[in-house]
């Protein structure tokens, strides 16, 4: 019997060999990274494929990764990189705009502003997506009056784990659409949504500005006046034990109010970039002094009360995007925003917190105050009534952890809560404390990915 | 997963009773600590090591069956151990030192210390290995020993144990690098525990609890290698370099 060459059995594939799409994912504050591979579909098809052949370490979509946390990162899995889907359409007769999900604010308002339109609601930065955007249902200076984003979606698609393509809206499958706003991509993926629009007249804000001298007299101003603006902020000297601060307020300004010169290019928008910062920082360089000096500069910059100033898009909603990749000034250590929510009746936890942060000595180098109005029906949407604070503080504090975790007890036990685009260190307890429809939401998400296939770090460290 | 503040949720230890290692679980920060498995041969060390955890208050610790000799078992030990959820922290700490005379007497015995500190090393840091840079993330913290920068007349067995365990773990970090799993190679010197117990001090001798505070520090600083204590590293920058008839003279005066 002639006897053939044995065949050689493929060798096992070497599990420590990299893949070329292989990439170290982290947020926005550069803490905890995990590798991923990350994939760009270049249609519906693709992604469902895509959808349909996820492997056991699940799958996620990533926006630009403005959420500060492990929200948009999985480690293991495959992460979808969304920029292929970046139509804009404006429907001029309704006000809306149905814009693919990888279309950044930022292209957004270069389509929607020139056109006399404005996004319904913004983040304080315009990189984020129209995915990331619902999914983490944002907020923005309006929500005290305007609610949430995702409380102005008219539709959206979603491609669930089931991998079909399911039309979602508040009146069609409402249970799967609010599962998903908010729903921090761990429904499915969203290809494109409609949303309402803002119209305007000019690109311009008008603003008013007041300083006040300590946090009380911002808490007190803020509840008297807000309600009469459209949008509102408070910027707070968190180095300060004052809690100072500055009340910036306004509305998109007619365009009866612009001069000679503006009213010629009424809807004119050139937001403006100025540098990247420096690829590496020491981290020493953002210590106690140079945020005591920062913060004493802003306070001193805003005017002790200024009515009407008229101020350009980017300057009054988004100041930090005047600087590309200004999160390097913390260093390697990275770091953290935390910002929760609490009712009225616990306003007194910021001025608690302020002081706790102050004495584990974690500088904050942007603290901002804000008021929340009505929630939503979305069962993991973040905002509620009440006061949310939100401090930038470096990573690597002595003694953090047990200070934020003592804050945490405190915000849960007020019946407030932290946000998930933001959050990067809570317990699974304090969430499940927290947001008392996870459940509910839990039993909706299993339906629509019943293998269990859309994941995150931030799902994984939360059980969610 | 591990967060933003280096508080890891799950832990697993491979020699789980080894006191430098309980003391490192101790020292970590544990306010997320969920799952601490403690891997090893069932007796009554490991059984107290359990206790001596849950008696700190530390959730969810929990004894495996694992021999370090028993490489065919190893790959379905550590699948077991990360198909139930992620690891955010492996810590290689089992080994024997073993007996020198005896050995160089009845070489089955440095057979013995070779599988258990060298093989037995190299098989189950393969198989974490995999594991980490699956689930895209993680750290492996290695515990080789001064002894693998320059052999000893009194211990050279142990020694090259330590010394291909390190060169193998220097490797496997290399391999990883980049991969969101890294390896964190530890060279402690005399360290007062159960395996140097009646043994005769050697200069700069820590105890179990400061090898732990410098594995900490380290895996939170993201380093790569670290001696324990810390000057170590000068001194055997030194001994390294000296000639053999220098060495085996400073050495035979050590014992
Ligand atoms: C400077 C700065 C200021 C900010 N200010 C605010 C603010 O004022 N208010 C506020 O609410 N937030 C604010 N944020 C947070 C930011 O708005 C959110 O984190 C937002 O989700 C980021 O969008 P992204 O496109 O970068 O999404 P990513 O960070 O990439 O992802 C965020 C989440 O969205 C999911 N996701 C992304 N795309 C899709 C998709 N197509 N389908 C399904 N899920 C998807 C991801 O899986 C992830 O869970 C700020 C962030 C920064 C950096
Ligand atoms: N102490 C020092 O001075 C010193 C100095 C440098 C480096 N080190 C290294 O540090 C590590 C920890 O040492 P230690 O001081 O903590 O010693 P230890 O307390 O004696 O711990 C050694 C551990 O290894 C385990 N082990 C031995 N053989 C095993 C096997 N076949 N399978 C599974 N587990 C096995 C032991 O478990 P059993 O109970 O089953 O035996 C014990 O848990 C060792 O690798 C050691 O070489 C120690």
């Amino acid at each position: 019997m002639a006897t053939k060459p044995a065949k050689k059995s493929a060798a096992p594939k070497n599990p420590l060999k990299r893949d070329d799409n292989e990439r170290l994912l982290t947020g926005w504050g550069r803490t905890a990274p995990s590798m991923a591979h990350v994939v760009k579909p270049g249609s519906i098809d693709e992604l469902r494929d895509l959808v349909a052949k996820a492997g056991e370490r699940g799958i996620l979509a990533r926006g630009l990764g403005r959420s500060y946390g492990d929200a948009a990162q999985a480690g293991g899995g495959t992460v979808l990189d969304m920029s292929a889907f970046d139509s804009i359409d404006l429907d001029t007769v309704h006000g809306t705009v149905t814009a693919g999900s990888g279309v950044s604010i930022d292209s957004l308002l270069k389509t929607l502003v020139p056109a006399g339109y404005f996004v319904p609601v913004t983040p304080g930065t315009r990189m984020v997506t129209v995915g990331g955007a619902i999914a983490a249902d944002v907020h923005g200076k309006n929500h005290h009056v305007e609610g949430s984003f995702g409380s102005h979606v008219h539709a959206l698609d979603l491609v669930t784990g089931h991998g079909r393509v399911e039309d979602l809206a508040p009146t069609r499958k409402a249970e799967h659409f609010w599962a998903t706003i908010g729903g921090m991509g761990l429904t499915g993926v969203v290809t494109k949504a409609t949303f309402d629009l803002i119209p305007i007249t000019s690109s311009l804000i008008s603003v008013n500005t007041v300083r006040c001298p300590d946090l009380d007299s911002v808490m007190a101003s803020m509840v008297e006046n807000d309600d009469t603006y459209r949008y509102s902020v408070a910027w707070i000297d968190s180095v300060s034990p004052s809690g100072r601060g500055v009340i910036t307020r306004g509305d998109h300004a007619p365009s009866a109010q612009l001069d000679a010169q503006q009213a010629l290019d009424p809807l004119a928008y050139e937001p403006k970039v100025v540098a990247t910062a420096p690829p590496f920082i020491p981290s020493g360089l953002l210590n106690k002094f140079t945020v005591r000096a920062f913060n004493e500069a802003w306070f001193r910059k805003a005017p002790k009360s200024r009515q009407g100033e008229l101020q350009p898009i980017g300057e009054f909603f988004h100041p930090l995007d005047g600087v590309q990749e200004w999160n390097r000034v913390y260093g390697p250590g990275g770091f953290i925003q935390y910002q929760f929510v609490v009712p009225d009746s616990a306003g007194y936890l910021i001025d608690y917190a302020l002081k706790r942060l102050r004495e584990v000595g974690a500088p904050s180098f942007l603290t901002v105050l804000k008021r929340f109005g009505a929630a939503n029906p979305a069962p993991l949407s973040f905002p509620q009534p009440g006061w949310t604070l939100a401090a930038d503080v470096p990573a690597r504090v002595d003694g953090l952890g047990a200070v934020l975790d003592e804050i945490d007890g405190l915000v849960a036990a007020s019946g407030g809560r932290l946000y998930f685009a933001k959050d990067s260190r809570q317990s699974p307890e304090m969430v499940a404390q927290t947001y008392p429809r996870l459940a509910e939401w839990q039993g909706v998400r299993d339906e629509m990915d019943p293998r269990g296939i859309f994941t995150s770090d931030l799902a994984r460290r939360l059980s969610l | 997963m591990m967060d933003a503040l280096g508080e890891p949720q799950s832990v697993l230890v491979l020699g789980g009773s080894s006191e430098i290692a309980l003391e490192t679980v101790k020292a970590l920060p544990r306010n997320r600590l969920r799952r601490v498995l403690l891997a090893g041969r069932p007796n009554a060390a490991r059984h107290a090591a359990v206790e001596s955890l849950t008696a700190l208050g530390i959730i969810g610790v929990e004894a495996i069956d694992f021999d370090a000799k028993d490489t065919a078992s190893h790959g379905g030990v550590i699948d077991g151990v990360f198909d139930a959820g992620d690891i955010d922290l492996v810590i290689l700490a089992f080994g024997v030192l073993g007996d020198q005379d005896a050995a160089e007497a009845d070489p089955s015995l440095a057979v013995d210390v070779a599988t258990t500190n060298y093989t037995g090393a190299v098989s189950v840091g393969l198989h974490v290995a995999r594991r980490l840079r699956k689930q895209g993330h993680g750290a492996l913290v290695v515990l080789s020993s001064v002894a693998a920068d320059r052999a000893r007349r009194a211990n050279y067995v142990y020694g090259s144990t330590k010394a291909g365990l390190d060169a193998f773990a220097q490797g496997l970090g290399d391999a990883l690098h980049g991969s969101g799993a890294s390896v964190l190679v530890v060279r402690p010197g005399f360290v007062r525990t159960r395996m140097t117990a009646g043994m005769p001090e050697a200069p700069m001798t820590t105890n179990p609890q400061d090898v732990a505070e410098i594995i900490v520090k380290a895996l939170r600083k993201g380093k790569e290698t670290v001696y324990a204590p810390g000057p170590l590293m000068y001194v055997m920058g030194v001994m390294k370099n000296l000639p053999r008839p220098v060495f085996r003279k400073i050495s035979e005066k050590q014992g």
